[in-house]
């Protein structure tokens, strides 16, 4: 049977009665946003993936394809994200290819809420779903339990609120291209600085209709990493030292047994040494 | 409305068995403030607009009335999950059987693919549903189906965690046949003191009148008070 083991579900679930800590799942911190504007759909994401308070990766991608014009930010569990995505884009392609017409976002919305739904919230995948399509722009978000809302700019991940509080002050209903993206990039930059979870860079993925899909990998850095102005490298001689004695190889020769390999003069001696002999 | 589970995890009392009586935390809820009536001409749907999860309000312009057919919809409360997920079934169920006989669906007919879901999945569901239609053989009729999975035929119903605010309210004010400006009257004024009351429900007022003439939509704002702008479709 394909699917999930929950065989050790209740047992996990009574050592915790005891006093057990569950098993912790990684999940990425995350702030991730959408937005639409008169033409298109703009989605946007933070890079910063962490496993506890470890940053796992300071540069992850969270903005997953699903077709050309139907793209996903994830938050949630990392893995689950990734695969949920994965599945639905393939199930999609073959959709489209069956019908021959265009996917649509509400299509994937759907199969994305059904399959998160079978699951039970067990598929820790909260995703943001945008795109164009015939009918006209969509945006959505999905939660792991399956409920979905249609609204005209969203959040999700621990750095939603920080994210939200960006729109609720400063969205309008006429937006442009340009606005669309500022705004979202402003909101993600919210959840970067105000949410431990959140940091690193932004990601922007603009759909428009009659457009190619531009996907814009590190639109923003706000927190690169300059040169050091200083260094810890000490000039040759700082050390001072007492005695100094040369050993010549004729003197290390009553020591060890030394072998001089021939060959090509690039390779490093160890890269040649036959370890067994 | 979503409980937190303490050192027992989800476990009962003998820490053995799931306690599948609470919201899965993280889940999102509808703590809401639902009706419907009936009035002369059909039936009224009045619903909040507010969603949350924990304390985040994760929607503020929800839309719980929910289309499932030409004149029957239903007002959804509880999980946003699961109740969206009965209302698409049932969709899918009345759309077949509309194709299939060729003529619509009774509100009874919606009314008892609701209970069957929600009575069966009922240790899996947390889904309080009131159902409202129109149709010609029977005129509006309203169905209540509370979280067990029994089906109620009334003159009106309330539901959600707002309603417990407006029983009083509502007895002391409902009439049988009112027209269709005192029926959106008693449900806009009852919705607004079930949100003035209930934290958890808030957000702009929505209503559905439904009758022979088919659904029209109605928006009130809090901005000026509930009392506008009215007609949207």
């Amino acid at each position: 049977m394909p699917g999930f083991d929950f065989s050790n579900y209740n047992r996990n679930a009574a050592l915790h009665a005891r006093g057990v800590p569950l098993p912790k799942a990684t999940s990425t911190g995350t702030t991730i946003v959408g937005c639409i504007y008169d033409k298109g759909v703009v989605i946007a994401a933070d890079t910063r993936a962490t496993s506890g308070p470890i940053v796992a990766d300071k540069n992850c991608e969270k903005l997953h394809y699903i077709a050309p014009k139907i793209w996903c930010a994830g938050a949630g569990t990392a893995a689950d994200t990734e695969f949920t995505t994965a599945l639905i884009s393939s199930n999609v392609e073959l959709h489209s290819l069956s019908t021959g017409r265009d996917p649509r976002v509400i299509t994937c919305m759907t199969m994305l809420k059904q399959h998160l739904f079978r699951y039970q919230g067990h598929i820790g995948a909260y995703l943001v779903v945008a795109g164009v399509d015939p009918t006209g722009t969509g945006l959505y978000t999905v939660h792991a339990h399956g409920s979905t809302d249609k609204l005209p700019y969203v959040t999700m991940g621990s750095g939603s609120l920080a994210a939200m509080s960006v729109f609720e002050s400063t969205w309008q209903p006429d937006l442009d291209r340009q606005g669309a993206i500022d705004i979202c990039a402003e909101a993600i930059k919210a959840g970067i600085f105000n949410d431990l979870g959140s940091g690193s860079n932004v990601d922007v993925c603009v759909i428009e209709k009659d457009q190619p899909t531009q996907l814009l990998r590190n639109y923003m850095k706000p927190n690169d990493r300059p040169q050091k102005e200083r260094n810890y490298r000490f000039q040759r001689g700082t050390t001072a030292y007492l005695d100094q004695r040369v050993i010549s190889k004729e003197d290390m020769k009553k020591y060890v047994t030394i072998e001089t390999l021939s060959g090509d003069d690039n390779l490093a001696a160890g890269d040649n040494m036959e370890v067994d002999s | 409305m979503v409980s937190s589970h303490g050192t027992s995890g989800m476990l009962g009392e003998d820490g053995i068995h799931v306690d599948m009586n609470h919201l899965k935390s993280g889940e999102v809820n509808l703590g809401t403030s639902i009706m419907a009536i009936n009035f002369k001409d059909g039936v009224i749907l009045g619903a909040d607009s507010r969603t949350t999860t924990g304390a985040y309000i994760a929607n503020r312009v929800t839309d719980k009335l929910t289309q499932v057919h030409d004149t029957i919809w239903c007002c959804r409360s509880g999980s946003a999950a699961d109740t969206q997920a009965v209302a698409d079934i049932v969709s899918y169920h009345l759309n077949m059987y509309g194709v299939t006989n060729s003529e619509a669906p009774t509100t009874q007919v919606a009314a008892s693919l609701f209970q069957e879901l929600c009575y069966e999945n009922k240790d899996a569901l947390s889904a309080g549903i009131i159902l409202a239609g129109w149709d010609p053989r029977h005129g509006g009729q309203v169905y209540s189906i509370p979280l067990g999975g029994s089906l109620h035929k009334q003159s009106f119903a309330i539901g959600g965690s707002g309603s417990t605010y407006i029983y009083g309210y509502t007895d002391a004010h409902w009439r049988e046949q009112m027209t269709e400006q005192e029926g959106i009257d008693f449900v806009r004024s009852a919705l607004q003191e079930a949100i003035k009351w209930d934290g958890s429900s808030g957000g702009v007022i929505r209503l559905v009148v439904l009758t022979k003439n088919g659904a029209v939509r109605h928006l009130y704002l809090p901005d000026n008070g509930y009392t506008g702008p009215g007609v949207t479709n």
